[in-house]
């Protein structure tokens, strides 16, 4: 039993890694040997791609704006989710419970059904093509999320805590910026963590929203896919780097994540 | 927590119901002014009434979508939540290997969806990936372009590889949550190991393993960047699933209509089921 216990995570790691492994060798290849023999590791070791990748700037920029939209997605998704969940975790009101289902609808939203309607709207109001259009646009399915999260978070702080620092004389902005907010601070990480994740890696609604300016690098890869024929160690190379912000973000909140799981209820 | 009866508590909500009204209802309600109306090109509309919702309906092209969806869904469904509830159980509790883990496992979780399928491309080729020529290797004849067969396994194999580690990780919060005092009063019981599964820590995890089957549910009914990438719903229509159908009737063709209208029953399809697994967790909860 305790040998096998060990066999099942560590070969399903291995499972996970071999496709990413796959992808890193091929982003070390060049062209000719990518298509003219099979080898399990490069044989003419080459950064030709990611060269290419960091001079050629259709091709950084990606980055750039991708990074652009999701952090801006990300701080106001949770600073306006903040409030309403505080409200949703300590209040009763007027619809309170059909409002909270009517936000996790929005989540249930598929983007392909909201693809078109959104161009047209994001157009209509002359944000098409900007960073702002694909951070607003992803608040819809963000939003929902981080007030669950948090709201998850918050109904486990007890109500005393309010009480004692209104005693004290505490304002309630007061109170809610200096004694709320770190005594949840790892509710918040857990959801931007998940804000940050649902937004980096959503292509359909941030290649809609983008044409040129704010064009996200997922579909810069899509664009030199179907044009430029068969540059799979250029792919390959973007689609690695496209997995280095993502590992830092785990990275940091490591040890949030399984407590943010369990508290956080997603 | 009872909590304060309080109408000011709008104000709180006030910024989200904005910014996520301005989201939902605008485009709402185009699709349901779209799904009404029948238009000839040149910015002229049409009542067109129900017309639209009867075709979709009655359409053998959307009947066979939705089969293939509910398809996929339910087997994705019965794959990843047994084998990530087995992967959690297995999954050391303490010690230097649980942030490996978990930052090993959560990775897959963070790569953007068209990447994933672009990296799948290249891992199932049977000429220059690993999969692929693997497979040809040791007999089978994998070719997942060509054959249909070959394209739903691909495809299933790399939603468990995206996904199962979401259900790894809500399963594996469930266990840490539950006192060592449990096991050790089993321990006096004398319970076998699956009589602890089933009286401790399935209970335990009911909770998170709804949330997981009501997210992987939504998000594989979704689901459209990465079948799209890996095999562009080919070959011939075999993997073309609802997203896909509805962005070829929408955009490809232009038939604002019919997509208005097939978007609509779509949409209607997730919020039913959704809502019937939200009412049964709430319900859990509230016991």
């Amino acid at each position: 039993m305790k040998n096998t216990s060990r066999f099942v995570p560590a070969l399903y790691i291995l499972f996970l890694l071999l496709p990413i492994y796959w992808l890193v060798n091929m982003s070390f290849k060049t062209t000719n040997e990518i298509l003219g023999s099979f080898t399990l590791w490069p044989q003419e070791f080459t950064f030709e791609n990611y060269i290419t990748i960091f001079t050629d700037p259709t091709w950084y920029m990606g980055y750039v704006n991708s990074l652009a939209y999701v952090s801006i997605n990300t701080a106001l998704s949770v600073a306006v989710a903040l409030p309403a969940a505080y409200a949703f975790s300590r209040y009763r009101f007027l619809g309170d419970k059909h409002l909270f289902f009517w936000l996790l609808t929005n989540r249930m939203a598929p983007p392909a059904v909201f693809a078109l309607p959104f161009f047209q709207l994001y157009s209509a109001v002359g944000l098409f093509d900007t960073y702002w259009a694909v951070a607003l646009a992803h608040t819809l399915f963000n939003i929902p999320l981080a007030v669950w999260i948090l709201e998850g978070f918050m109904s486990g702080v007890p109500k005393e805590l309010d009480e004692t620092a209104y005693v004290d004389g505490y304002s309630f902005p007061r109170f809610f910026i200096k004694i709320f907010i770190p005594t949840i601070a790892a509710g918040i990480g857990v959801a931007a963590f998940f804000c940050f994740m649902f937004s980096w890696v959503e292509l359909l609604l941030a290649k809609t929203l983008t044409a040129v300016d704010a064009k996200p690098i997922a579909a810069t890869m899509t664009r030199t896919a179907s044009t430029s024929g068969y540059e799979l160690g250029l792919l390959a190379a973007a689609g690695t780097l496209t997995i280095i912000p993502g590992a830092f973000v785990i990275y940091f909140v490591r040890n949030y994540i399984a407590r943010g799981f369990a508290l956080g209820r997603v | 927590m009872n909590k304060i009866e309080n109408q000011k508590a709008w104000f709180f909500v006030l910024p989200v119901l904005l910014l996520v009204a301005f989201n939902a209802i605008v485009p709402l309600m185009t699709v349901v002014n779209y799904s009404i109306q029948e238009t000839f090109g040149d910015n002229t509309f049409f009542w067109a009434g129900v017309m639209w919702f009867e075709d979709v309906l009655h359409s053998e092209r959307f009947h066979a979508a939705l089969g293939r969806q509910m398809i996929f869904t339910f087997s994705i469904l019965a794959i990843e939540i047994p084998l990530g509830v087995a992967i959690a159980l297995t999954m050391p509790r303490k010690g230097f290997w649980v942030p490996v883990c978990l930052v090993l496992m959560a990775l897959p979780l963070l790569i953007p969806y068209n990447v994933v399928g672009a990296m799948w491309n290249i891992f199932a080729l049977p000429d220059i990936g690993l999969l692929g020529r693997t497979l040809n290797a040791i007999g089978f004849d994998y070719n997942f372009t060509r054959q249909p067969g070959d394209a739903w396994f691909t495809l299933i194999l790399m939603d468990v590889w995206h996904w199962t580690s979401l259900v790894v990780l809500l399963a594996y919060a469930g266990l840490v949550s539950i006192p060592d005092a449990y096991y050790q009063a089993a321990k006096i019981d004398g319970a076998k190991p699956f009589a602890i599964f089933r009286y401790i820590q399935l209970p335990k995890m009911k909770r998170v393993l709804t949330i997981a089957v009501l997210l992987r549910f939504m998000d594989s009914f979704m689901i459209y960047t990465e079948p799209f990438v890996l095999t562009g719903g080919g070959p011939g229509n075999s993997t073309t699933l609802l997203s896909i159908d509805l962005v070829k009737v929408a955009l490809g063709q232009f038939d604002l209509g019919p997509a208005a209208a097939m978007s609509l029953i779509y949409f209607l399809i997730i919020l039913l089921m959704s809502w019937v697994f939200y009412t049964v967790m709430m319900r859990n909860e509230a016991q």
